[in-house]
């Protein structure tokens, strides 16, 4: 299953460290982030549960940079 | 700028007001470090809480640490000026630096603004404003002037100019009457239209390029790759090094029995430390990239990921599909010959013999002959299958097709010599000549292969599953040295694979293919380019790079954008990293103080940035 959440971060390589953030997220297959569009595309491992995972990913997120924001 | 970027410009001005009246103050001791405090905090108060909080999770290499570790330094050093301005600065660069990715960010997604954000729904003989979500397909919905085409459809009623620029690049718009297709995405300039859907919202043509532009950063270049782990190992490395140079130099200066200088040596290391800050690559490479992308997608372009677009950038090889890439895969009358009759006289006859067919060739000929076809001048019309048609024309017996309807008929006739789909026209049971009809190169064709050529592309091959006469003819024609004809699907795959090995390691081969049947070979090589992909999901789906409309000339224009988006961020790594390899040897030895190291890290990211920002505008390309 694969989702797209709208998010905030200030520049490009914090858009590349909460993508590796999420990535490492258990329960997320592939984690994309899109600086461009302001997107998360996120796929999900199979099983997994979206809203707890999304859950998960946004705390590991907030503790890498504080001025992450996504909405869920 | 926004509400953050507001708050920050002003904590800016407020400390940098601030610290230029205490210059004036005069003052010492606890009552100086407790004044120079405010600016400080005022402008950093951010970058400590993140540092400390970076240590606590630990994550502690990042620019926060060692921005916090610089400045406190200096401040313990009693350089508070130079520790406050080092903290300004930095938030200059950086308050900048997002202010100039937002604008940059704004303007493309401005251009591929083509979500449409309703659809004017016929229900019941009114009109109802609802979300393109909720249509189902075969529904009727009318599209006003001023409003985009929220759904792929036919036209039921009306006319239009519609603008296509959002998704072709193509600034030239496009007439559309009853009975046409139209893509979504489109804007109506003119006329009211009634669409009948043929697909859902989220089959439709914009869903899927929007679709396919939120995914364009998922594949990461070598490059972006390259400057994340060497961001990971390099803060670290840099910051080691500091305390090195804080700590050896001195001790070697105690053993040798001089003063240790401590002091100097710790402003040494600091200095060294703001220098080395890696903002300057880590923001402005993902940043080229970004642009690059985006650049491209407003001239219509689709690159699927900056991996495609650093490929692209080191294209030597191009194979052209020809039907329907390098041709239009349209067939046109493109001469008459051994005519005893004016020209015109030979493809009207022709014209109307075949006036009720359907036949490709037939339709070539009743757009040569160009005026409405009296079908009343027509009769008796008599089909030979395989052959052609026969026909009483104003009174007189017409025969035209083929060799083998000529030899029925027992008339003589010239064969042709070149290549194509022949038709013989006879009158009277005379031979009137005959008419060459062939599928015509593109316009851009040839301009195209040169430029290629010219932009350093080093072979230029075309495949075709026609026959070796027709494909010679074209691929000289359009200037091409090498073409393999009469291939199927596979032996296309086949012969990609072959030049694939030829290739050199570096080098880059690019298929161009119009995504119809050669999704295997798209596939197959380095980089598939899929042309004319306004309606084609296949092409979408396979390819690596999308070309929205079908001229020929977008794929130099695709690599030139490719190769200087890579230019820029081959600058950005160089210029980046020489400049604070020299500045960190001069802070090292002692000739760079903290004003040098602040230039070496903020404007060496700003004018980074700048330059990353001109990989954007690819329109002169």
């Amino acid at each position: 299953m694969k989702k797209t959440y709208k998010i905030e971060v200030d520049c490009a390589n914090c858009a590349n460290k909460m993508e590796q953030t999420a990535q490492k997220t258990e329960g997320v297959k592939r984690a994309v982030v899109n600086f461009m569009a302001l997107k998360m595309i996120v796929e999900f491992e199979e099983g997994a549960d979206p809203k707890a995972v999304m859950q998960q990913v946004k705390t590991n997120c907030k503790r890498i940079d504080d001025d992450f924001e996504i909405e869920l | 700028m926004n509400k953050k970027q507001k708050k920050m410009l002003a904590r800016i001005l407020a400390a940098a007001a601030l610290v230029v009246l205490l210059r004036m103050i005069p003052s010492t001791g606890v009552l100086r470090f407790a004044l120079y405090m405010a600016p400080y905090l005022i402008v950093g108060y951010d970058i400590l809480l993140d540092a400390i909080k970076g240590v606590r999770n630990r994550q502690v290499f990042d620019e926060n640490f060692l921005m916090a570790v610089a400045t406190i330094g200096a401040i313990a050093l009693g350089d508070y000026v130079e520790g406050v301005a080092v903290m300004l600065f930095y938030q200059i660069g950086e308050l900048f630096q997002s202010y100039a990715v937002g604008k940059s960010r704004r303007s493309i997604s401005d251009l591929m603004d083509i979500r449409p954000d309703y659809a004017n729904l016929e229900r019941d003989g009114a009109l109802e404003r609802v979300d393109p979500d909720e249509v189902a397909i075969g529904s009727v919905i009318v599209v006003k002037p001023g409003e985009k085409v929220p759904i792929d459809g036919v036209i039921l009623e009306g006319a239009a100019t519609l603008n296509t620029s959002a998704l072709t690049g193509e600034s030239l718009p496009r007439d559309v009457v009853c009975g046409d297709e139209v893509v979504s995405g489109c804007i109506d300039m003119s006329g009211v239209l009634r669409i009948r859907t043929t697909k859902e919202f989220g089959e439709s043509t914009v869903s899927k390029i929007l679709d396919l532009v939120e995914n364009s950063s998922s594949k990461k270049s070598r490059s972006e790759a390259f400057i994340s782990r060497f961001a990971r190992v390099y803060t670290p490395a840099v910051c080691f090094s500091a305390l090195a140079l804080a700590v050896l130099p001195p001790l070697v200066r105690l053993m040798m029995g001089l003063s240790p200088l401590w002091g100097d040596w710790v402003y040494r290391a600091l200095t060294f430390l703001v220098i080395s800050c890696p903002c300057a690559l880590v923001i402005s490479i993902p940043l080229s990239f970004f642009a690059g992308l985006g650049g491209a997608s407003n001239a219509g372009v689709l690159i699927k990921g900056s991996n495609y677009l650093e490929a692209l950038a080191g294209t030597k090889l191009v194979v052209f599909d020809k039907t329907g890439t390098l041709t239009c895969g349209v067939f046109e009358v493109i001469g008459v010959h051994h005519n005893t009759m004016p020209r015109e006289r030979v493809i009207e006859y022709a014209a109307l013999a075949e006036s009720y067919s359907t036949h490709p060739i037939s339709r070539s000929l009743r757009e040569a002959y160009g005026r409405e076809i009296d079908a009343g001048r027509v009769s008796e019309v008599q089909e030979v299958s395989g052959g052609g048609v026969t026909a009483i024309i104003d009174g007189v017996r017409v025969a035209v097709g083929n060799d083998k309807l000529m030899r029925q008929q027992g008339i003589s006739f010239v064969p042709c010599g070149h290549e194509g789909t022949i038709v013989h026209v006879a009158v009277d049971g005379a031979y009137a000549g005959h008419i060459l009809i062939s599928d015509k190169p593109k316009p851009n064709a040839k301009q195209a292969v040169a430029r290629l050529a010219d932009s350093g592309v080093r072979r230029i091959v075309m495949l075709t599953g026609d026959a070796e006469k027709a494909a010679r003819h074209v691929a000289r024609e359009l200037g091409i040295g090498e073409a393999y004809s009469e291939l199927l699907p596979g032996d296309k795959v086949s012969k990609v694979e072959e030049l694939l090995a030829q290739k050199g390691p570096k080098e880059k081969l690019a298929f161009v293919g119009d995504g119809i049947n050669d999704a295997p070979v798209l596939s197959r090589a380095d980089i598939g380019i899929a042309m004319g992909a306004l309606g084609s999901d296949a092409a979408i789906e396979a390819a690596d790079v999308v070309l929205m409309d079908d001229d020929p000339l977008k794929i130099v224009k695709a690599i030139r954008i490719a190769r200087r988006c890579m230019r820029i961020v081959y600058e950005n790594i160089v210029f980046a990293i020489g400049i604070k390899v020299i500045c960190l040897i001069l802070g090292a030895l002692g000739i760079a103080n903290m004003w040098v190291a602040i230039f070496a890290d903020v404007g060496v990211m700003v004018l980074a940035v700048l330059n990353a920002i001109r990989a954007l505008f690819v329109k002169k390309l």
